[in-house]
């Protein structure tokens, strides 16, 4: 146990967190670690290209039916994919309804007390969106993941989302162990994205660890239901992968307490970059008719 | 109006002066939409019958009175047994009445607990801050030695994270950086009382054993003679641990009580108030890791604390709440393999006694089938006792046993020709309970105060066994535990069966000729 390794992912919705997460354990266990594959995300989508298929057995709607999550074996819920890497989904509720950030806590509680854990290198969660609630932040907790992997990209929002997450890891770093590993970049093709990327780590006190290039072969695995890693694995897309696999093993010990910045901050960085251009305050809520631009502009 | 101040009436009389019984008769006349009585009849009888037992068992979004309480009730119970500590339950107001009036309803002594108090807006923005200033308030207004803390549904659901409050609570001066906050989280829609006593338990070991969450150095084991003793949720505790203590001191043995809760609820009326009394030191509890081995004596009360234990290198011994000759000889035989030392003389004498009492009693219990409900580890203890006499356990039902209880307790019902006719139910309700009396009759009903209400519908005499015991006073000064605890038990149940035979024989001129003065 005391080699376990604990990891997550955050990032942004839609961010591409749950296949840039997947390939690079993919590559992890390519290199001969054994993982497990926490999935805390109701949409039970954070497995489904180790598996070639969505999860359908997860930990809470098999318990839902059991009536209990005291109810379940470790066998009901753990699937074996790709690269024998174990796979576990948390499920949650229909959008809407219910709470799924209690539906982590007990899914992470009902691992390690089943023993989930043992005899694996690496367990990885894989988190939705932002830390909206204490539940999401269950990963982060003492003894849970020692370093949070951010995943982002050079649009204004997805580093925002960024910065809120590393707000939340903040909080539980004062506290406890955990630590910000570092940001993943997945390209946009937006403008100058990786000087951006760089320069939020740089303000987050932590690193870009990679910047994954965009590359339509992810789509074409991903349709496949597959990582590149096992679709492609002579591509250079599964290069990339593996290369911040590589950096991510070699990132023990390496997690930085993070250092959030302001709104303001963030929106300096993009107009230090050319990103957005410096704004008058006396501009600030006028219409474009107002201020007699054209409605392009 | 009947009542007036030169003559009051008590309620039992003043409620059937013909003004009440009229008022109660309009009441529900216009208020009560009732159905006519033979309606009313006609489906009281079916609830009896088969036919709706199987209705009643196929029953699956419902349940009718649970033999359980919530986790939280047990985290308070664990944390009284520690010296001068106070509980602190981290989550609304309303939980936290309710877990010290049910105590103080039981133990009739009252039980100090504070909340965290919780409201609209912690459940918004996290109780970070009812946590910071609770752990203020209650340092500096109850002096306690330690505070235990854990969780009720509301802090739960948020996502709370207790560790990580404690801490930001210390840097925030709270309480001072070395003052002892163990904590649990005891989430109340996860399993039942005996879960939080489990895991209270767990997260005081682990507090005291491992390092105070990181702020001293986890303790090294010296390994010396003494045993601990972990007493498990009980409603007996009062009697049971001032028993066990004579039982120890009586072979010489060295021990710990892990979890003393004996004082704190038999306080003496000395003219002293004391908001703390009696428990287990906070010296014992940090030194009870180098001790020889540990004994827990209800083996579902303790699943998370005992492997914790074990994994610190010492013995550990499960119980399931052992009462009789054999569960209290296997329980002497195991502290005396355990310590080295002999049962004692004064205890051997006790055992003949019991022995000699069971024998004199043996004609009347002999036969007599019964149904037991209760935890799962006190439903074991007692049928092992029952087939021991001669009795025949048929129904037993526990909502908080599960799978491996049930077939833990089959298997002991296999080991006995009286046990031949029973069965198990595991999660099962007061109301399945209901039915298994009504289609399978037994002469008594062991069971807690709630059992009344089927003792009332179904004419099975209850035997009071259990906790909460509300409308009985000072049974839990009495032991079961022991030979003297065994002694105590075969009491009642024969009290109850006399009771019986004396209640159906009492009719003059028609049954009066066994209306015996020897029985």
């Amino acid at each position: 146990m005391a080699s376990l390794r604990q990891i997550a992912f955050y990032g942004k919705g839609g961010i591409g967190k749950s296949t840039t997460s997947q390939n690079t354990l993919a590559a992890l266990a390519e290199m001969g670690n054994k993982i497990l594959i926490v999935g805390c995300d109701p949409k039970a989508d954070s497995t489904r290209l180790i598996l070639h298929q969505k999860a359908q057995d997860t930990i809470l709607s098999l318990a839902a039916e059991a009536g209990s999550v005291e109810d379940l074996e470790i066998e009901d819920v753990m699937k074996i994919g790709f690269n024998d890497i174990r796979c576990v989904e948390s499920g949650g509720p229909e959008p809407g309804v219910g709470c799924a950030g209690r539906g982590v806590i007990t899914s992470i509680n009902f691992l390690e007390e089943n023993g989930a854990y043992e005899g694996v290198d690496y367990v990885s969660y894989d988190v939705l969106g932002d830390v909206v609630c204490g539940g999401f932040a269950m990963p982060i907790r003492e003894n849970k993941a020692q370093e949070i992997y951010i995943v982002m990209s050079g649009e204004m929002m997805a580093m925002y989302a960024a910065n809120n997450i590393s707000k939340g890891i903040l909080k539980y770093a004062n506290s406890g162990g955990v630590r910000l590993g570092g940001l993943v970049c997945n390209e946009r093709q937006t403008d100058k994205e990786y000087e951006l990327a760089d320069s939020l780590a740089k303000k987050l006190g932590t690193q870009l660890i990679y910047f994954v290039p965009r590359d339509n072969i992810v789509q074409h695995a991903e349709l496949r239901r597959m990582t590149v890693i096992e679709f492609a694995p002579e591509s250079k897309q599964a290069e990339h992968y593996r290369n911040l696999a590589t950096k991510v093993h070699g990132n023990v010990g390496n997690g930085k307490i993070p250092t959030p910045i302001t709104m303001d901050e963030l929106e300096d960085l993009l107009m230090e970059h050319g990103i957005m251009k410096a704004v008058d305050e006396s501009e600030i809520g006028k219409s474009a008719a107002e201020l007699g631009l054209a409605a392009s502009a | 109006m009947p009542q007036n101040a030169d003559n009051v009436l008590d309620h039992f009389n003043l409620f059937r002066q013909p003004e009440y019984k009229e008022m109660f008769e309009n009441k529900k006349k216009n208020f009560e939409n009732p159905v006519p009585d033979p309606e009313l009849e006609r489906v009281r009888e079916w609830t009896k019958t088969e036919e709706y037992r199987e209705k009643n068992f196929a029953r699956e979004a419902l349940t009718v009175n649970p033999a359980k309480a919530c986790q939280p009730l047990g985290a308070v119970f664990a944390s009284l047994g520690f010296e001068k500590t106070i509980p602190f339950v981290h989550g609304s107001q309303g939980c936290v009445a309710y877990y010290r009036s049910h105590f103080s309803r039981h133990f009739k002594e009252p039980t100090s607990c504070v909340s965290s108090s919780m409201t609209e807006d912690a459940a918004v923005f996290g109780g970070l801050n009812n946590m910071i200033d609770g752990l203020a308030n209650t340092y500096n207004m109850y002096k306690p030695k330690m505070i235990s803390v854990s969780t009720t549904c509301m802090a739960e659901v948020i996502g709370d994270d207790l560790n990580a409050f404690i801490k930001t609570s210390k840097e925030k001066g709270s309480v001072p950086q070395e003052y002892d906050v163990p904590f649990a989280h005891t989430p109340a829609f996860v399993g039942s009382h005996i879960t939080g006593y489990d895991n209270v338990m767990k997260g005081i070991v682990e507090h005291f054993w491992d390092g105070k969450a990181g702020t001293a150095p986890k303790l090294e084991r010296v390994a010396n003679e003494k045993i601990n003793f972990i007493g498990g949720f009980d409603g007996y505790t009062v009697g049971n641990i001032r028993e066990i203590k004579r039982i120890f001191n009586s072979m010489g043995v060295e021990y710990t009580i892990f979890g003393d809760n004996s004082d704190v609820w038999d306080t003496p009326t000395d003219g002293e108030f004391r908001m703390y009394d009696g428990g287990t030191t906070l010296e014992d509890a940090a030194n009870a890791i180098h001790a020889r081995a540990t004994i827990s004596m209800q083996q579902y009360c303790t699943e998370k604390t005992l492997p914790l234990i074990a994994n610190h290198g010492q013995d550990t011994v499960a119980f399931n709440h052992p009462i009789g000759v054999n569960g209290t000889d296997e329980f002497l035989m195991a502290i005396s393999r355990i310590s080295g030392k002999p049962i004692s003389e004064e205890l051997t004498k006790e055992r003949g006694r019991l022995v000699d009492a069971i024998a004199d009693s043996a004609a009347h219990i002999h036969g007599k089938k019964f149904a037991i409900y209760g935890d799962p580890d006190l439903c074991l203890g007692l049928t092992a006792f029952l087939l021991e006499l001669g009795a025949e356990p048929v129904h037993v039902l526990s909502t908080n046993g599960g799978k491996a209880w049930a077939e833990k307790t089959e298997k002991l019902l296999a080991s006995s020709p009286f046990g031949k006719d029973c069965h198990v139910y595991a999660g099962k309700d007061l109301w399945h309970m209901r039915s298994l009396l009504f289609t399978e009759p037994v002469d008594f009903l062991i069971g807690n105060t709630y059992g009344k209400y089927l003792e009332r519908d179904t004419g099975t005499p209850l035997i009071r066994i259990g906790f909460p015991i509300f409308d009985r006073h000072h049974y839990h000064r009495y032991p079961v535990w022991g030979y003297q605890g065994a002694m105590n038990v075969l009491v009642w149940i024969l009290d109850k069966i006399f009771d019986e035979i004396d209640r159906n024989t009492n009719v003059v001129a028609k049954s009066d000729y066994s209306f015996d003065i020897i029985r």
